[in-house]
C-alpha cells in the first residue's frame, strides 16, 4: 500500500499543481522520483508534527491542497490539536496519511502503536476517514476524495486483502447477504472476515470509508439487528456510528478489534493478530455467539 | 560479556540480526558517549537500579536503543544474553525501551521530543529534594525539530538547572530534511553553557560530562558519526532501520572497527 501511496502522489502531483506533500522524514527514499519532478511542491520538513499540520493549514489557506504523512501515532496523536483546530475549525481541505496503524510496528513497541487513530479523527467535526483494504482502493479513494476541499484522514496498513473491491467514497460494499447476523468490517480485515463467516448466512458489509459512515447500507441490510463489527482499530470504535444508523431499531451489537490496553509484547504483527484474538477462528466464534443472542 | 566497544558492536549486530529489527546505525553513533558514561561519569547500581542516590540518564532518542541496551548489559543490570530477545513478542528488550520493563531505563521514549523535557523535570524534582543526583539525556539532531526540546531548553535555564546536561547526537542525519545552523549558538541564546567535542574521542567525552558546578545547564554538542565503526552503515541513510540478513552478518562482523 506504501508503494502504491507513492505511483497515486506522482500521478496526482503532475496532475494538479495544487498539491503540495510534507513527509515527516519518511518515505524519503521511495519519493526520491518525486523530489526530483516537483522540488518545491515534494518537501522534506522535519521531524516536527504540530508545526508541520498548522503549515500544511497555511497552504491550504493560500489555495494549496497539502498532504502530510508520517507514522499514525505522529500524524494523529502528536498534532491532534492542530488537526482539530486549524484542519476542522477553519473548515480546510487537506490530506493526513499514515502508516503503522494499530500494531502494524509491533517491533517498535507502543510509541509506534496507534489503534486510537480512528476514534481520534471521529472526534473531529468534518473529518473524512478511510480505511482502504487493497493499494488500488487507496489509489480510488485518494482519487475521489483528492479536491473534495476537506480534511482527510487515509489509513495505509501493512497488510492488505488479496482481491480490490470497486470502493466508492461514503458507501459500503456489500460483500454477501445472507439471513443471518450482520458483520460490519473494514479495510484490511475483510479477507480474514470471509474466511470466518465461510459457509454461514451471515451479511457482509465491507466500509473502507469510516466517515461520513454510510447510514442507509446498513439501515437496508440490518436483518433483525444482530450486528458484529469487526474493526482493525481500537474495539468499539464503530459503535457510535453503528447504533446511530441503527436508532430506533432493537440491536444486538457485538465489537471486536484491538483491546483498549497497552499491548506491551514486541514480535510481529501477526503475533498481535493471536495475541488480541482477531484470528479468523475467534472471529467465528464470536459469530456464532451471536446466533445464539 | 562486552569487554571492549567492539565486542559490543558485535553483540548488537548479532541482535538484530536476529530479530530482523534494529536502528543500528543510530546505536552505533552514540555508543561511545555511553560507553564514557557508564564508565566513570554517571553514578547506577545495578544491584538497585532505583537506588535514589543514582544519575538519571534519559536516551531521548529511543530507536537507538540497542545501544542502551548494550551499555546496561555491560554494567551488569541484565546478562548480555539477553539482547539475543530484542523485539520479540517474548522478550522485554523493544525496538524502543521501556521503563517498566528494563532495569536501568529511566523513561520509555521512542516519540521523539518527549525524553529531553522528561529529563527536565526529573532534574527539576531533584532539585526541588535537594538531591546531589545529576541528569543527562541525549537527544538526536533530527530531534532537535521538535518544538517540545526547545520548550524543555527554556525551562531548564529559567529553573537554573544546572545538573541537568543534554548532548546532541549531531550525526547531521536531520541535514536532509531541516538544517540545525549553528547548534551552539542557538542553545547560548537560551542561556545555556555549550560545549563542542568529538563524540567519539572519549577524552573530549569525558571532559564534557564530568560533574560541573553552578546553575547553567549544559548542552553538549557531540560531533558524531552515525554507523560509526562499521564502515558500509557510516553515514549510509539505507541503515537507518535495517537489521543485516543472516548472509551478510559475518561481513559486517568483519568491518567492525
Amino acid at each position: 500500500m506504501r508503494k502504491q501511496f507513492v505511483t497515486t502522489m506522482e500521478r496526482l502531483l503532475d496532475e494538479d499543481p495544487r498539491l503540495v506533500v510534507l513527509l515527516g522524514d519518511i518515505g524519503v527514499f521511495a519519493f526520491r522520483h518525486a523530489f526530483q519532478k516537483h522540488p518545491k511542491r515534494v518537501i522534506n520538513i522535519g521531524i516536527l508534527e504540530q508545526a508541520t499540520v498548522s503549515v500544511a493549514a497555511g497552504l491550504a489557506k493560500e489555495g494549496f491542497i497539502p498532504l502530510f504523512h508520517s507514522i499514525a501515532p505522529f500524524v494523529v496523536e502528536r498534532a491532534f490539536e492542530q488537526i482539530k483546530v486549524d484542519f476542522g475549525y477553519q473548515a480546510l481541505g487537506g490530506h493526513f496519511v499514515s502508516v503503522g496503524g494499530s500494531y502494524d510496528y509491533a517491533a517498535l513497541g507502543c510509541s509506534h502503536h496507534c489503534p486510537g487513530d480512528v476514534e481520534l479523527m471521529q472526534a473531529v467535526p468534518g473529518m473524512q476517514i478511510l480505511a482502504p483494504g487493497h493499494p488500488a482502493e487507496f489509489d480510488s479513494l485518494m482519487s475521489q476524495t483528492f479536491a473534495s476541499g476537506k480534511p482527510t484522514y487515509h489509513r495505509l496498513s501493512e497488510r492488505s486483502n488479496s482481491e480490490a473491491r470497486p470502493v466508492t467514497f461514503g458507501k459500503a460494499e456489500i460483500e454477501q447477504l445472507g439471513s443471518g447476523p450482520v458483520i460490519v468490517t473494514v479495510g484490511p480485515f475483510l479477507d480474514r472476515v470471509i474466511e470466518a463467516s465461510s459457509g454461514s448466512d451471515a451479511t457482509i458489509l465491507y466500509y473502507t470509508t469510516l466517515a461520513p459512515f454510510d447510514d442507509e447500507t446498513l439501515r437496508e441490510h440490518a436483518g433483525d439487528g444482530r450486528i458484529l463489527c469487526v474493526e482493525p482499530f481500537y474495539e468499539g470504535t464503530l459503535a457510535a456510528s453503528i447504533t446511530n444508523a441503527l436508532r430506533g431499531k432493537r440491536i444486538a451489537l457485538s465489537s471486536m478489534g484491538v483491546p483498549r490496553r497497552f499491548l506491551t509484547d514486541y514480535g510481529h504483527a501477526s503475533y498481535h493478530d493471536a495475541a488480541c484474538g482477531l484470528l479468523a477462528a475467534d472471529i467465528r466464534a464470536r459469530l456464532d455467539e451471536l446466533r445464539h443472542v | 560479556m562486552a569487554s571492549t566497544l567492539r565486542d559490543l558492536r558485535e553483540q548488537i549486530l548479532r541482535a538484530a540480526c536476529a530479530a530482523g529489527e534494529g536502528h543500528i546505525a543510530s546505536a552505533f553513533s552514540i555508543l561511545d558517549i555511553l560507553w564514557v558514561l557508564y564508565h566513570g561519569i554517571l553514578r547506577h547500581n545495578p544491584a538497585n537500579p532505583a537506588d535514589p542516590a543514582r544519575d538519571r540518564f534519559v536516551l531521548s532518542k529511543g530507536h537507538a536503543s540497542l545501544g542502551i541496551y548494550g551499555i546496561l548489559a555491560t554494567r551488569g543490570f541484565f546478562p548480555m544474553e539477553e539482547l539475543k530477545t530484542f523485539a520479540s513478542s517474548s522478550g522485554r528488550l523493544g525496538g524502543h525501551p521501556d521503563s517498566r520493563k528494563v532495569p536501568g531505563v529511566e523513561a520509555s521514549t521512542g516519540s521523539l521530543g518527549h525524553g529531553m523535557p522528561m529529563a527536565a523535570g526529573m532534574a527539576l524534582g531533584l532539585k526541588i529534594r535537594k538531591s546531589s543526583s545529576r541528569v543527562v539525556c541525549i537527544v538526536g539532531d533530527g530531534e532537535c525539530n521538535e518544538g517540545a526540546v526547545w520548550e524543555a531548553a527554556l525551562l531548564a535555564a529559567h529553573h537554573k538547572l544546572g545538573h541537568f546536561t543534554c548532548v546532541v547526537d549531531f550525526n547531521h542525519s536531520g541535514d536532509r530534511a531541516l538544517m540545525l545552523g549553528d547548534l551552539a549558538a542557538k542553545f547560548r541564546s537560551f542561556d545555556w553553557d555549550v560545549v563542542e567535542i568529538d563524540g567519539h574521542d572519549h577524552a573530549q567525552i569525558e571532559a564534557a560530562l564530568k560533574p560541573h558546578d553552578g546553575d547553567v545547564p549544559r548542552a553538549v554538542i557531540a560531533s558524531t558519526i552515525k554507523g560509526k565503526g562499521c564502515k558500509e552503515m557510516e553515514n549510509n541513510p539505507a541503515w537507518h532501520h535495517k537489521a543485516p540478513k543472516v548472509d551478510e552478518l559475518e561481513a559486517m562482523l568483519a568491518q567492525l572497527a
